[in-house]
């Protein structure tokens, strides 16, 4: 299988993600800025992007590392949150799990949560979807978020305090989820679930390591799916009525 | 100071654990066909991890020392009406552009 046998879907892909670049570029630029304030060389610096490409992750463990945390606790916290993407890879596999192993072990390499966010919600609008215009639509989305990533992260290294302090650089990275979850708020069950994550993450933000986050995630999901089966079985009801 | 050993220990391993971890069950189910109570699950993954990961972020954030910032938190309302109502672009730039602005009203109060 080619890795781009869609060249429309690929580049549509490359087109719907384009606005993330926007997020992208002062994110991994502030990360290469403050990695390098703690004492990273460059080359450390764009390695931790090239082999990790998850800016939270990255994060936590920086600021771990930097307060001296034992090494099972750096691991322990930013694996934590990166646990997520378990949960893109199961959502991926009804849409490209046919790929060849090759593709879906470069499909993983590059699973960050712009790529998962923009191409489910793809997938899911255009249910007759080719596999194959899926996977170029993957790829596009890709290029357009893992390139910059790499680049710019070497770039606020090289650069340092290119991106001020005074326009609130760490403010790119909630609005970046904000704008991946808020188009996906079409239905009760988004809704319910949205708002289950939201208050468990409250009530959960005093667990060690970052567990917060899963558990919030788990509940929601449960809740979401509750709310969808409640649907189903009144429509059924309803359905049961009119046949009466 | 980070020491290098410890440094490309922690990314070596944390590579590699994120790696399996994105790799787990695309690489492992492949094309199999899941059952419809986890696909029903897994149509909320994005809306059950997306808030939870932005929530701290907003009520305390780092940035501002951890305490929370009513900017912040006018911004980041801003921003979800506007993905809501009108998508990703205007989510972005609505997001920091209303943060900008507030941050520079109150400069002048």
């Amino acid at each position: 299988m080619r890795l781009i046998a869609n060249r429309q879907a690929y580049v549509q892909g490359m087109k719907d993600c384009s606005p993330f670049i926007v997020i992208v570029v002062p994110f991994s630029a502030l990360f290469g800025m403050v990695a390098t304030d703690a004492g990273l060389n460059i080359l450390q610096v764009v390695a931790m992007s090239a082999i990790v490409i998850a800016g939270s992750a990255q994060f936590t463990a920086l600021s771990l590392l930097q307060e001296g945390a034992p090494v099972f606790v750096v691991l322990l916290a930013s694996l934590a949150v990166n646990m997520r993407m378990a949960m893109y890879s199961a959502a991926l596999v009804p849409h490209i799990g046919g790929a060849s192993l090759g593709l879906r072990m470069l499909m993983a390499y590059v699973m960050v949560d712009q790529t998962y966010a923009v191409s489910v919600q793809t997938y899911e609008a255009n249910p007759a979807m080719p596999q194959d215009a899926k996977i170029s639509y993957y790829f596009g989305c890709i290029t357009v978020v893992c390139l910059p990533w790499y680049i710019c992260t070497f770039l606020g290294a090289l650069l340092g305090q290119a991106v001020p302090a005074s326009l609130s650089p760490d403010f790119a990275v909630p609005v970046c989820f904000i704008a991946l979850f808020a188009p996906m708020l079409r239905s009760l069950p988004h809704l319910v679930a949205a708002g289950v994550s939201i208050a468990a993450a409250v009530v959960f933000s005093g667990l060690p390591w970052n567990f917060g986050l899963i558990v919030a995630a788990l509940l929601a999901m449960v809740a979401g799916a509750q709310v969808e089966f409640w649907q189903r079985r009144r429509a059924a009801r309803a359905a049961q009525v009119s046949h009466d | 100071m980070i020491d290098n050993g410890t440094f490309w220990l922690v990314t070596l391993v944390l590579g590699i654990g994120t790696y399996l971890i994105r790799f787990s069950f695309l690489g492992l189910l492949g094309g199999r066909q899941l059952p419809d109570w986890l696909l029903t699950h897994l149509r909320y993954v994005g809306v059950a991890v997306l808030p939870a990961m932005v929530t701290p972020m907003i009520l305390w954030p780092a940035a501002h020392g951890g305490a929370f910032d009513p900017l912040r938190m006018l911004a980041a309302m801003a921003a979800l009406a506007a993905g809501w109502r009108l998508g990703v672009m205007w989510a972005i730039f609505i997001g920091m552009g209303s943060l900008w602005a507030l941050q520079w009203l109150v400069g002048f109060a």
